[in-house]
């Protein structure tokens, strides 16, 4: 399909859904956008003229950005995020700018000030989150495919909810130069698309070092797409059993099941290990990120740019003064100190794991996406969403999610391969190989 | 500085806590607060349960240490002095105003 007809039917399904859905914060006018096209000059990139959405969580110059809080409201930058400099360069077309949680606190795209977004599965529901918008917007057709920011499964949760197939890189792996930050120690850059194909396509773009940001990585950037069809046969997966127990809906597990007899089918070893750290990594995280997050928002002030600090929202309210009594005197050492304690255990249990295997895989979400308003002023239901993602940024390494199935009702069940640091190549093989034999991320909601 | 070490969160350190994030909030918001901030705490408290002796902290993963750059200046990253004070609400001959912190 031409580039500018593929737009136009972007734009079709933003007019016939987005009033259903609300995934934009931003969207750019259409004349705006192909004019950008027409003015493209001819280009190598495989993403030249592709249109795409970003998560509002990135500075875009000359286009507001809100990180989804009134806090930001009317904020425009006057720079570029690097992720957006270089997708440009790239020649990608970029349609607007995206809902999530604000700042990224949540997992429901529930905690923002421009309006809930609708699961288009099923719009009484959440979409998820943080990266709800972007999520909601592949599953109907709006873009070809989006930037998300995962912290603690904001990819990886609305990519599963949404069928869409979503990366949670390597931390460092992707500069983080532009990004807003939630928790700056955790905070990753990543493609979600309806393909692992596609994800291998983005993050060959976007991946590397970058002087602009001290903790991007300078490992070498291999050629994704290149070797998403190489021989994996010797590769073992590991099942983490304390995953699969108590606590996992029985559709989501039966689905993973299912997937688990496919990657047989591939040829992949399976086998179950132990990964015993569920509720200790919920906890930790859920000190670390409120932390950081407290200092990341201290900026806010009112003075240079954004709104007052009255403008943020309870969840958010809550997170800066978790963190807050986290760090604060007489209280450090039994939190902020111990979680990061906890955090060492946690690299250790994740190397043992994947001494046994080259990836794990697991669930993303331990139920179906709720019912709108389930999830909000109730942090720790708000916390157990992210039960088994959470762990992931903590250990630093990357994460696959991607469409496994349907429940009953028809919403979508996803699973995420969890593999060593740097190991993002694996991933989208594996599962660009699941994908060529399996067509549920092929499906569409009926909207 | 806190108050001593208690077991539960009172109104008065949910207040103390508002302050030190420079959060101002409404008594029925702090009431709200409180009430998440305890059931929040008593979920995370699951921390101290870990036996963690000589296990040293982890601040990042990246195991890079102190990344330099050439300290020269790049001007085509400089802001001008209107893009620097474009999303500034109150600004005063080309300089931000802030609010006094001094009488």
């Amino acid at each position: 399909m031409e580039n500018s007809t593929f737009i136009e039917s972007c734009y079709q399904n933003i007019e016939k859904y987005e009033g259903i859905i609300n995934s934009f914060i931003t969207l750019r006018d259409k004349k705006e956008v192909l004019a950008e096209l027409a003015s493209l000059r001819s280009s190598t990139s495989p993403l030249v003229g592709l249109p795409y959405v970003m998560k509002d969580a990135y500075v875009s110059k000359g286009l507001q950005t809100t990180a989804a809080s009134n806090v930001l409201k009317g904020f425009i930058p006057p720079y570029d995020a690097t992720v957006l400099s270089k997708l440009k360069k790239a020649g990608a077309i970029l349609l607007g700018k995206m809902n999530m949680d604000a700042w990224g606190h949540g997992a429901s795209t529930e905690n923002t000030d421009f309006g809930v977004t609708h699961n288009p599965w099923d719009p009484s529901r959440v979409a998820g989150g943080s990266s709800g918008g972007p999520a909601a917007a592949l599953a109907c057709g709006f873009a070809r495919f989006a930037i998300g920011e995962d912290t603690g499964g904001s990819i990886r949760n609305p990519s599963a909810w949404n069928n869409t197939t979503g990366l949670k890189v390597t931390y460092g792996r992707v500069s983080r130069y532009g990004a807003i930050a939630y928790a700056s120690s955790f905070d990753t850059v990543g493609p979600m698309a309806r393909t692992a194909k596609d994800c291998a396509l983005i993050l060959r773009e976007i991946a590397g070092v970058d002087p602009l940001d001290a903790t991007s990585a300078s490992e070498p950037v291999p050629d994704y797409v290149k070797l998403l069809d190489r021989d994996l046969s010797s590769l073992t997966i590991g099942l983490p059993a304390e995953t699969y127990g108590e606590g996992l809906n029985l559709e989501i597990n039966n689905a993973i099941q299912t997937a688990v007899k496919q990657f047989q089918k591939l040829g992949f070893k399976t086998r179950k290990v132990s990964l015993p750290i569920s509720e200790l990594a919920l906890a930790a995280y859920y000190l670390i990120a409120p932390s950081e997050t407290s200092s990341n928002l201290a900026r806010y002030d009112g003075i240079r740019y954004s709104q007052t600090r009255d403008l943020f929202t309870t969840e958010t309210m809550r997170r800066i003064m978790t963190g807050t009594y986290a760090l604060s005197s007489g209280y450090y050492d039994a939190y902020y100190r111990k979680a990061q304690k906890v955090r060492t255990l946690l690299i250790e249990k994740y190397e043992e794991a994947l001494s046994d295997c080259d990836v794990l895989l697991m669930p993303v979400n331990p139920g179906m996406p709720p019912k709108l308003g389930q999830l909000l002023n109730d942090p720790v239901e708000n916390m157990l969403a992210d039960i088994y993602t959470t762990s992931v940024n903590q250990v630093g390494v990357p994460s696959l999610a991607l469409p496994a199935g349907f429940s009953k009702s028809g919403l979508p069940i996803g699973m995420q391969l969890v593999g060593k640091k740097f190991s993002e190549d694996l991933l989208l093989a594996l599962g660009h190989q699941y994908q060529e034999v399996t067509d549920w991320h092929t499906r569409t909601p009926n909207l | 500085m806190l108050m001593k070490t208690t077991s539960k969160l009172n109104s008065k350190e949910v207040a103390y806590l508002a302050r030190l994030a420079a959060l101002s909030l409404s008594p029925a918001q702090l009431r709200d607060l409180e009430t998440q901030l305890v059931s929040t705490l008593d979920y995370v408290r699951a921390v101290q349960k870990a036996p963690t002796e000589n296990i040293p902290e982890t601040t990042q993963v990246t195991g890079l240490h102190n990344i330099w750059r050439e300290d020269v200046v790049d001007k085509t990253r400089m802001f001008s002095q209107e893009q620097a004070l474009q999303n500034a609400k109150t600004t005063h001959d080309g300089y931000f105003l802030v609010p006094a912190i001094l009488e």
